[in-house]
């Protein structure tokens, strides 16, 4: 087999960033992650990657290939044409700590803000019974592996298009999990309009194209969330309901911290663009994340049930551009 | 340079580990009002117990409703070959419904009956479908569970710091002493007890199902602590690894492919196992393929089976060698395995009950496992040595130490059964965190640390990076690992065992001359020097246990001793300890006595 060439991204921050290209022997069905340990161990040994499975189960080495936010243990080099260079770089939307690793930390400091789960204090637990199908759609969101691939492809996050707080599609997950969790007595629907700004999604899907574990973040976690705050705070006889049994929530907002991005040193070149390499890759890939990270599509018609634009007033606000990056 | 100028976190209780154990302990000394730190080498969640696939073994009786703590405690004693603490295994057996039953208050969704209850699925050495699970991705469950129970409760965590030294005090461990890998700067935890749940290992050797952390680092600790270690020969291999793509290889094939019915073959299509089944124990399995065949319909309807289970179903340690064997005498798969099949089932209960093996199969191999069969064989999984506990508090033989999970030795005795992991390391979490919160309100100074082994600590921290030239580390790892799996492997005997010593010491000098280039932020290079400080002195734990038992039991098989001899080993602990030199000694000491209650359970076993 031919060598790959992977062109990593190396750098501290304030550092001015490059690309270091290395030649890699390919095996058969190696995975980038694969091409990443060998770099390690024969050309740069202080390169800085997150990894710990390399099976895909604990979310860990995510970055961006070619602008794809991958799981490196599962992107194979025979994906893509070997005759080009494969771009890797770390994920975008988080500070850098060094190479191809960013600080996550901001994702941890969110989850907690999250009501935990809340079972009934009166239901004794020989009487929690139930079916398998009953918890299918819970079970579906607990496959979750924290990779946060999401949150890097969500452009509200990835662009910091808001100096609002926005827990991004990870938490709606795990929110979405608590709140369908057959014993769940919490209610989160203030704290998700109000703290984790539920309404600045405009479901434009990038983040269930990138989930590694496949799960239908847009359709089966955050559609069915928005609708339950908007039954709650939209709909004039719930709205009336809530006021006749003083059932307004607690306003107590939540403060979220707000995610900062990464700052480039002055005299940095603008990241790699990916997008051309992205598109010359497998067909599967050529209308990838990458691009939909950078321009993000309005709700679809086909939808089911589009968020209703008065959640925060946000969702039909445009997407903005990414700044640090040249034009496509 | 004082102590005061170094980065200073003090807790009551110190965990070094976050997997289901180290979480487990935090939890439960934090409940019991201890202020707790909780060490980890990598993000929060991303443990091996994330990795976790089969389930969590417990008594529930869900399935069968004959299943009891009693026979549970038998399964695992008989797993082991009669080497388990039995206390251990005693409590194990009785705590682990109890245990697994909080983890749904605390809001884990287990797979149901069709009752509606949590469901368990049948697994190697065990009588009864027993196994609690969640697909195949049980410890991903089960750690987020805990993950956000800690996180809950006020544990203080501190993620991605390598602790590197252990700080003693007249005897007591009294904190410990880590870099942050995002800064390299060095930190000092003082802590009234320290609690080690740092897991295995695997990182010793080239095919292994373990990640990168697996590098015996609690081990290591405990021992330059001065603590025992026990039972350090068994090292665990399971049958089934991916072999093929090689980037993959060593990658676990969960046993809950086996407990849904799958065949293992070799080239010839023949169901080796038939061959293997050990005679003492040949009646608890099917006599043919038809009755097997009806054991996995059973199974399949979530019903308990009344037909003897297939024979796939035995226990690690002799379908590993099974598998060896096969192999070895040319019957294997095109890439030197065996054949694995599942595929006769329907393809959409497969899907569902193996979701993560699908994936895993057709994302890495372009294999459809709902298709065809997968190639497997035997990879490094467990080690069932460590540092000696009390049963009850999890308390090493150093005082201020305790240690839970993997990290310890005793439970699982000379072969761990599929399950039993996740299950010790709640049991024994709550335990040993109780044990430690209680050890630590009796200690009234706050806890000393002492100037000198601090400023020791980060010169030897420092050391690689100051070194001119030197040997380079990966190239060390790679031969550390190319020498354990070839000579003390799955077979062993003298010759090599001698020979991997002297090799071990060689690499030990070579060591001491570490060179790393780069500089202290997140450098894996130079994380990896102190990980290699602790696999190679637990390599060599391992392999002068294994050449001290000059008999086969379990996990241990010696090709110059093939049979177990109970007239000399039986009962009989091989224990590690530093010695007053400083060098490392070999000993052995009897089992601790079992109660009559539990040798009756035994029945005709012992």
């Amino acid at each position: 087999m031919p060598d790959a060439q992977l062109n990593v991204f190396r750098g501290l921050p304030g550092e001015k960033s490059r690309f270091e290209a290395f030649e890699v022997p390919v095996e058969e069905g190696m995975v980038v992650l694969d091409a990443l340990h060998w770099i390690q161990g024969h050309a740069a040994p202080d390169l800085a990657v997150r990894w710990n499975c390399k099976a895909a189960k604990c979310g860990s080495c995510g970055a961006e290939v070619n602008g794809r936010p991958s799981l490196t243990c599962k992107t194979r080099l025979t994906d893509y044409d070997l005759d080009e260079p494969i771009t890797v770089e770390p994920m975008r939307a988080f500070p850098l700590i060094k190479d191809l690793v960013t600080d996550v930390s901001w994702n941890y400091a969110v989850n907690k803000t999250i009501e935990p789960f809340s079972p009934p204090a009166d239901v004794p637990q020989a009487d929690w019974r139930w079916q398998q199908r009953d918890v299918e759609r819970v079970q579906e969101f607990r496959k979750c592996i924290e990779c946060f691939l999401c949150q890097d492809v969500c452009h509200v996050l990835r662009n910091h298009e808001t100096d609002s707080a926005f827990m991004g599609p990870r938490f709606l997950v795990r929110a979405a999990g608590l709140e369908m969790h057959p014993m769940d007595q919490g209610n989160r629907r203030e704290y998700l309009k109000d703290s984790g700004g539920i309404g600045y999604c405009n479901i434009t899907k990038c983040c269930t194209e990138v989930c590694p574990e496949h799960i239908k973040i847009t359709d089966n976690a955050i559609i069915p969330l928005k609708e339950r705050v908007a039954d709650a705070y939209y709909d004039p006889l719930q709205w009336a309901w809530r006021k006749l049994r003083g059932n307004e929530g607690t306003g107590a907002r939540v403060e979220l911290p707000v995610l900062r991005g990464p700052r480039a040193a002055a005299g940095d070149p603008a990241p790699s663009d990916p997008a051309p390499a992205a598109a010359e890759g497998p067909v599967a890939r050529a209308d990838g994340p990458a691009v939909c990270a950078r321009r993000p599509r309005r709700s679809r018609t086909s939808e089911p049930k589009p968020s209703p634009p008065a959640v925060g007033g946000e969702a039909a606000r445009p997407p903005r551009r990414r700044r640090d990056r040249g034009t496509s | 340079m004082a102590v005061s100028q170094f980065e200073t976190h003090v807790h009551d209780v110190l965990v070094i580990g976050a997997g289901g154990a180290g979480l487990r302990a935090a939890i439960e000394a934090r409940a019991r009002g201890a202020s707790v730190g909780l060490v980890c080498k990598s993000l929060l969640g991303k443990a091996h117990t994330v990795m976790a696939e089969g389930g969590v073994a417990a008594a529930l009786a869900h399935v069968a409703p004959n299943d009891s703590w009693q026979v549970h405690f038998r399964d695992t004693m008989v797993g082991g070959k009669l080497l388990n603490n039995p206390r251990m295994a005693q409590l194990h057996a009785m705590e682990a419904p109890e245990r697994v039953r909080e983890l749904e208050l605390w809001g884990a969704v287990f797979d149901r009956t069709r009752d509606g209850r949590i469901s368990q699925r049948a697994f190697g050495g065990h009588s009864h479908p027993r196994l609690a699970h969640v697909g195949d991705r049980t410890g991903l469950e089960m750690i987020r569970t805990l993950q956000d129970k800690a996180v809950q409760g006020d544990v203080d965590v501190y993620m991605e710091c390598t602790i590197s030294h252990l700080l003693t005090t007249a005897g007591r461990v009294t904190g410990a002493f880590g870099y942050w890998r995002d800064s390299g700067q060095p930190v000092v935890f003082p802590a009234r007890a320290v609690v080690l749940a740092t897991g295995g290992i695997g990182r010793a050797y080239e095919v292994t199902s373990n990640s990168w952390e697996y590098s015996a680092d609690g081990h290591a600790l405990a021992y330059f602590a001065g603590a025992e270690l026990i039972d350090m020969e068994f090292v665990q291999f399971h049958p089934t690894g991916m072999v093929w793509p090689p980037g993959v290889r060593g990658l676990l094939v969960t046993e809950a492919v086996r407990g849904e019915g799958g065949i293992l073959r070799n080239k010839d299509g023949e169901r080796f196992m038939w061959r293997y089944l050990p005679e003492d124990r040949r009646a608890e399995y099917a006599a043919t393929d038809e009755e097997a065949q009806r054991w996995v319909e059973a199974t399949s309807r979530g019903g308990e089976p009344s037909e003897r289970r297939p024979p796939e179903l035995s226990t690690r340690d002799n379908v590993s060698r099974a598998i060896y064997t096969e192999v070895k005498d040319g019957r294997g798969s095109p890439h030197g395995g065996v054949f694995l099949d599942i595929s006769y089932l329907p393809a959409e209960h497969v899907r569902r009950k193996l979701p993560s093996m699908y994936e895993q199969f057709k994302e890495l191999a372009d294999v459809d496992i709902t298709r065809g069969p997968m190639e497997v064989g035997p990879t490094t999984h467990y080690v069932m040595g460590g540092v000696r506990v009390d049963a009850e508090t999890g308390a090493s033989t150093v005082a201020g130490l305790f240690a839970v999970g993997e990290v310890t030795g005793g439970m699982h005795g000379a072969n761990r059964l599929g399950g039993n992991s996740l299950s010790d390391l709640l049991v024994f979490g709550a335990r040993t965190g109780a044990g430690a919160a209680a050890y630590a309100r009796g200690q009234s100074a706050s806890p000393y640390v002492d100037p000198a082994q601090v400023q020791r600590a980060a010169r030897e921290l420092g050391a690689p990076l100051e070194r001119p030239e030197g040997e380079d580390p990966y190239a060390i790892q790679r031969d550390l690992q190319a020498t354990m799996q070839s000579l003390v492997g799955i077979f062993r005997e003298e010759s090599d065992l001698a020979r991997a010593l002297d090799r071990l010491d060689d690499l030990e000098g070579r060591w001491s001359r570490t060179k790393v280039d780069g500089g202290r932020v997140f450098n894996p290079g130079w994380n990896l020097v102190f990980e290699l400080r602790n696999l190679l002195a637990i390599s060599q734990a391992v392999t002068m246990s294994a050449r001290q038992r000059t008999e086969s039991r379990g996990a241990h098989s010696r090709i110059d001793f093939p049979e177990q001899d109970d007239a000399n080993w039986g009962g009989v602990n091989s224990v590690i300890c530093r010695g007053a030199d400083g060098t490392m000694m070999v000993t052995r000491t009897p089992l601790p006595p079992m109660a009559n209650e539990l040798r009756s359970l035994l029945g005709g076993t012992h």
